[in-house]
């Protein structure tokens, strides 16, 4: 299944990935690839077929609700690229 | 080479417990090898020498003062897959991104090895995040296989299956999501155990694609992997995919019995049939005669949904990776790209300048597959052919009681030669990926060689059977030679 590189660049800025201009090519050419032998499952009725997210029977797995000792803030903190006044420093995001 | 390097872990522990070998002396024997023949092999990309002294130093002295409950690893050299968490020690899952980064906290698995008086002795070097079939992935450099130093060890826990071969550790852990343990142990020529989904925490394994992955043990023999097993297995209320029953998962005793009389062993057709190397093919024909010449009733079964479980699997892992990656970002730990003027242009360049290739290609395909519009063409199709492939392992093992398989299609393939390609490196995988969508336990175990190369033979079982897994392949081990071979390394 053929895939552009338009939709290259939509997937990568979904996914938050910056991608070179060979690397979008290279991609391109790839991701087709790929998803041109996985569309051999198109070829399998799975009507009725419920999906299988997780093989063990488990759900609702559930602890009593008690406080329980968590990671100190510094450190929590300490392995940061940047921190300030006690919190995770990042470039801003509002405009002026 | 020293003696002390050849001897099993079980042999080790017995010895340290006698007062016949100290810690430090196993662990300066097993230090001294890597120097030997590390500059060739590159299996480690943390030796943590200082540490395994220290702790070796307190086992000798706790051995000295009452000697008593020191465990079943006591002086045992570990090596670990660098994608489980040690605290205080660099954990970077072969990425770039998480260079330098020093985790504030053990895995389950490691405060178990540690509460069993294991020693670690470093962090493996793998495929960035555990994606990939030939530890060429690796941010830092590639692995090479002890056995032939121009061809990969396999992947992605390819750095712990050549520190086993090449003698550099006693036992290791990997984590296997599509075959990751039992592909570079085959053509590494050790064995490697595929635990039942949920029989290990995975709390402290960073996550690639959480409803397959799974920690598993590595070793020169069986004995020695079901007793790292036994170390490892059992429920986590920290891990909520903890399996409850995990603790009653039998122990494995090996014994001087090798008659399988009673085991029914199925062989499945669909993986004898085309793209299975003559060599590979002929090995592991003979391993299974030789299953029957032990008094097993061998006989053929059918699994004909798992030739579409290769394309069911890349979907559903680079679905999982795509989301579990969304954690590195540059905000809370690991790389950040300098320059930045806004967040988003933060996020970009980070993960743009902190992933390999590989990684981001699996990142692409799983937010591709989970995209509006492709959810149910691609990621909710694929969880319904996982439960076609689910249906045939349960209709196999209503005949059967273990399944018999090659654990991959070729031996180790040369360092370079499927970079380019990656769908031909994922056929790689082709034998061990529907034991993961199953969650089924499995085992390679040596079966032979080609040119050269080990050819390893796959085990499978139902969920918690990895005691009558542990006996089949036990049997086997000593009822020939194959796993006996080492690798033709200089040092």
């Amino acid at each position: 299944m053929a895939i552009s590189r338009e939709e290259v660049e939509h997937v990568a800025r979904l996914a938050r990935l910056g991608l070179s201009e060979e690397e979008k090519d290279r991609f391109t050419v790839q991701l087709g690839r790929i998803l041109e032998h996985v569309a051999a499952l198109q070829r399998l009725d799975t009507e009725g077929v419920p999906p299988t997210f997780h093989v063990l029977p488990l759900q609702n797995v559930l602890r009593a609700d008690e406080v329980l000792p968590s990671l100190p803030r510094e450190e929590a903190l300490a392995r940061a690229p940047e921190t300030g006044e006690g919190t995770f420093r990042v470039p801003k995001i509002t405009e002026g | 080479m020293s003696a002390t390097t050849r001897l099993s872990a079980a042999r080790l522990n017995r010895l340290f417990l006698a007062g016949e070998l100290s810690a430090t002396e196993i662990v300066d024997a097993f230090l001294s090898r890597i120097g030997q023949v590390e500059p060739q092999v590159r299996a480690f990309i943390t030796v943590t020498a200082a540490e395994a002294r220290e702790r070796a130093q307190r086992l000798d002295s706790r051995r000295k003062a009452d000697g008593r409950d020191l465990g079943p690893l006591a002086g045992v050299p570990v090596a670990v897959k660098d994608n489980i968490v040690t605290q205080g020690i660099p954990t970077t899952c072969g990425s770039r991104i998480l260079e330098g980064f020093v985790p504030p906290y053990d895995a389950t698995v490691i405060s178990r090895l540690q509460g069993a008086g294991a020693i670690l002795i470093g962090k493996t070097n793998m495929d960035e995040f555990a994606m990939g079939s030939s530890t060429e992935n690796s941010g830092f450099f590639p692995t090479r296989n002890p056995w032939d130093l121009e061809r990969v060890p396999g992947g992605s826990s390819g750095g712990s299956a050549a520190a086993v071969a090449a003698d550099e550790c006693a036992v290791a852990l990997g984590s296997d999501t599509g075959g990751s343990i039992r592909q570079p142990a085959a053509f590494c020529g050790v064995v490697g155990l595929k635990p039942t989904y949920g029989a290990v925490s995975r709390f402290g394994l960073v996550a690639f694609a959480s409803s397959l992955d799974q920690i598993g043990p590595i070793a020169h023999d069986v004995a020695d992997a079901a007793l790292l097993f036994s170390v490892i297995a059992g429920h986590d209320r920290r891990d909520s995919t903890s399996a409850p029953n995990a603790d009653r998962v039998a122990q494995f005793q090996p014994g001087p019995d090798t008659s399988l009389a009673g085991v029914r062993v199925g062989v499945p057709r669909e993986f004898f049939a085309a793209g299975l190397d003559d060599g590979v093919r002929r090995a592991v024909e003979a391993a299974i005669q030789h299953l029957g010449s032990l008094g097993a009733e061998v006989r053929e079964v059918s699994l004909p949904h798992v030739e579409y479980a290769l394309d069911a699997y890349y979907v559903i892992a680079p679905a999982e990776a795509s989301s579990n990656l969304a954690r590195y970002d540059g905000v809370r730990y690991g790389y950040r790209s300098p320059g930045a003027e806004s967040l988003l242009d933060m996020y970009l360049r980070t993960r743009r300048d902190g992933f390999g290739p590989e990684v981001k290609r699996r990142i692409m395909i799983g937010t591709y597959a989970l995209s509006a519009g492709y959810y149910d063409a691609y990621y909710k199709k694929a969880q319904q052919v996982r439960t076609l492939v689910v249906r045939d392992f349960q209709q196999a093992f209503a005949e059967v009681d273990v399944l018999a398989t090659p654990t991959t299609p070729t031996p180790a393939f040369r360092i370079g030669e499927k970079t380019d390609d990656p769908l031909a490196m994922y056929l790689a995988d082709v034998y061990t990926i529907p034991v993961n969508l199953a969650g089924l336990p499995a085992l390679s175990l040596p079966c032979g060689r080609v040119d050269g190369l080990p050819v390893g033979l796959q085990l499978i079982g139902r969920h918690f059977e990895e005691p009558l897994l542990f006996r089949v392949a036990h049997a086997f081990e000593k009822t020939t030679t194959h796993g006996q071979a080492r690798p033709p390394l200089d040092g």
